[in-house]
């Protein structure tokens, strides 16, 4: 009976948890389907696709923003695998002096509320022509998206081996050759974590893009910011989920590293 | 390999140039721009202007933060204390299974989510209603700073959870067992045994969570339009419908300070921490 009792409680609190943590996106779905909604009535009255095939038609907005969108994560991550693929082997190997600093440093901007500083972006980019360009809005998500490219590539780096590019160079290969063919491979995955961090990061970043891409580039999260502002709730579901689907993909392929050892080795 | 210092150097030389360019400089010219007046002369009127108008959405945000900060701290140690105390394993499992969702849900989604969700006629209403447990013809619905401080702590619990559940399962168990055997129930043993104990790692995921609050423009926006609201609102709008940067810069400042605050409390801890050993 006690027993009995206490899955009840459980079940119970589980159950109130499952509904706070999926109710919401729960909504979310029903929006995405739904073809006629408003109040008092608590379901759709009418259900169907038909917002669907809006978002797709290769002329909407939602599908041009969704390839702007892709297009700038694509260039972000190379331009962050760029800059983080040396910085990190050098922090990762502790070849700098001043290193602590260094990396304060780039950590800098995980550390500062944001607001402020991407509008005194916008106003120099102004200047120079950058607002409202591709380039201008890699820029603002490379840097930000760095934060988290070096630390992985760093601990990549450093989890790599010494003695096996030292046994490389006494066999004859070149530093060249021995990085090429021996460090980066072995970094990889570390590495390939790090490009799907910042692909995801820069796919989701609102508030660079909101100051630095108006007038001209409309990512997918400005596009669904707009439609839900103007009460498109339809079209801003849709293209929520379309959002969630990278997300939620990774956080299921990344859930057996997701746990303590990995965390560990990271801080 | 001391010999090899100059050329690490030039390793990191563009990542670090990338930072100081866009994020180093524009910090330092919002601080420059908040004490300047618009025809170039020093002046603190920026943050007069800014105390005059929006000292109320100062506070709200202060609240906001703290309280969400506050809460998000709670449910990681309710969470992380389930899941190393439980006697249940299927209920740990469940609870493992269903805590980390919110974790990669953008912000922009998650604020999507909330405000059908708890809006006059969304799930939340609808379903107590339909549970007889209230009358949704009489509820407003919670789109205003509970809506904020609801989406935050939903986007938030997951990851400080994550880190304070890895910190709890790293520890030694046996001061655990101990205190059990002694008599400790479960909260006690949360209380005075695990929660000091992974004080470190809390505070750290706290923090960060606090900074991310302060620098979210779409969930205030999306979730509540009307006054007070936040002071990220503020700065867009100061910008995007007067062009201010003086202003705007001077609750930059302002965002700076609290952040600022709350680290000051983290140093501290970690100092008196490192003081007692």
């Amino acid at each position: 009976m006690k027993a009995a009792l206490g899955w009840l409680l459980r079940g119970g609190v589980l159950g109130i948890f499952a509904f706070l943590i999926f109710g919401p996106l729960a909504n979310l779905v029903l929006w995405a389907v739904a073809i006629q909604w408003y109040f008092p009535h608590k379901l759709p009255l009418t259900y169907g696709l038909r917002y669907w095939g809006e978002v797709f038609k290769p002329t909407s907005d939602a599908f041009v923003s969704l390839g702007t969108s892709i297009l700038i994560a694509a260039i972000t991550v190379l331009v962050c695998l760029v800059l983080a693929i040396p910085a990190g082997y050098a922090l990762g190997r502790r070849l700098l002096p001043g290193r602590g600093l260094i990396l304060l440093i780039i950590l800098l901007p995980q550390a500062f509320p944001s607001v402020a500083i991407y509008l005194n972006i916008a106003r120099l980019f102004y200047m120079v022509g950058l607002n409202g360009t591709i380039t201008g809005v890699v820029l603002v998500h490379a840097v930000h998206g760095l934060v988290i490219a070096v630390w992985i590539a760093a601990a990549a780096f450093a989890a790599v081996d010494v003695e096996l590019e030292l046994a490389a160079r006494n066999m004859g290969a070149s530093a060249l050759r021995t990085a090429l063919t021996v460090t980066l491979p072995l970094a990889a995955p570390g590495l390939m974590a790090a490009a799907i961090f910042v692909f995801l990061e820069s796919l989701d970043e609102f508030t660079g893009t909101y100051f630095v891409g108006v007038p001209d580039i409309t990512t997918l999260p400005l596009m669904m910011f707009t439609a839900s502002l103007a009460g498109n709730y339809q079209i801003a579901a849709i293209t929520a989920l379309i959002l969630l689907v990278p997300s939620i993909a990774f956080m299921l392929l990344i859930e057996r590293f997701l746990n303590t050892e990995m965390l560990a080795k990271v801080g | 390999m001391p010999e090899r210092r100059p050329f690490s150097l030039l390793l990191v030389a563009p990542a670090l140039a990338m930072v100081l360019a866009l994020f180093v400089y524009p910090l330092g010219y919002s601080l420059v721009s908040a004490f300047t007046a618009r025809d170039g002369e020093p002046t603190l009127d920026n943050f007069s202007k800014t105390f005059d108008l929006y000292g109320a959405d100062i506070v709200f945000t202060v609240l906001i933060v703290v309280v969400s900060t506050a809460l998000t701290g709670m449910f990681a140690a309710a969470i992380g204390g389930y899941l190393v105390l439980a006697a249940h394993p299927i209920a740990a499992t469940l609870l493992k299974w269903l805590y980390r969702w919110p974790l990669f849900i953008p912000f922009i989604v998650a604020a999507q989510c909330m405000r059908t969700f708890l809006a006059k006629n969304g799930m939340l209403n609808n379903t107590l209603d339909t549970l007889g447990l209230v009358d949704a013809a009489g509820l407003s619905g919670l789109l205003d700073w509970r809506g904020i401080i609801v989406t935050f702590v939903w986007k938030e619990t997951p990851f400080v959870a994550l880190l304070v559940s890895g910190a709890m399962a790293a520890l030694d168990r046996a001061g655990i067992e101990a205190a059990r055997n002694l008599g400790a129930g479960g909260l006690r043993v949360l209380v005075e045994i695990l929660l000091p104990q992974v004080a470190g790692v809390m505070t750290a995921g706290l923090i960060l969570a606090f900074v991310t609050m302060l620098s979210v423009l779409s969930v205030p926006i999306m979730i509540s339009g009307g006054s007070p609201t936040m002071i990220t609102v503020d700065m867009a709008f100061r910008v995007n419908s007067y062009s201010d940067y003086g202003v705007a810069n001077a609750l930059g400042v302002v965002s700076y300070v609290i952040a600022g605050l709350a680290a000051w409390v983290y140093m501290r801890r970690n100092v008196a921490g490192e003081g007692a050993q």
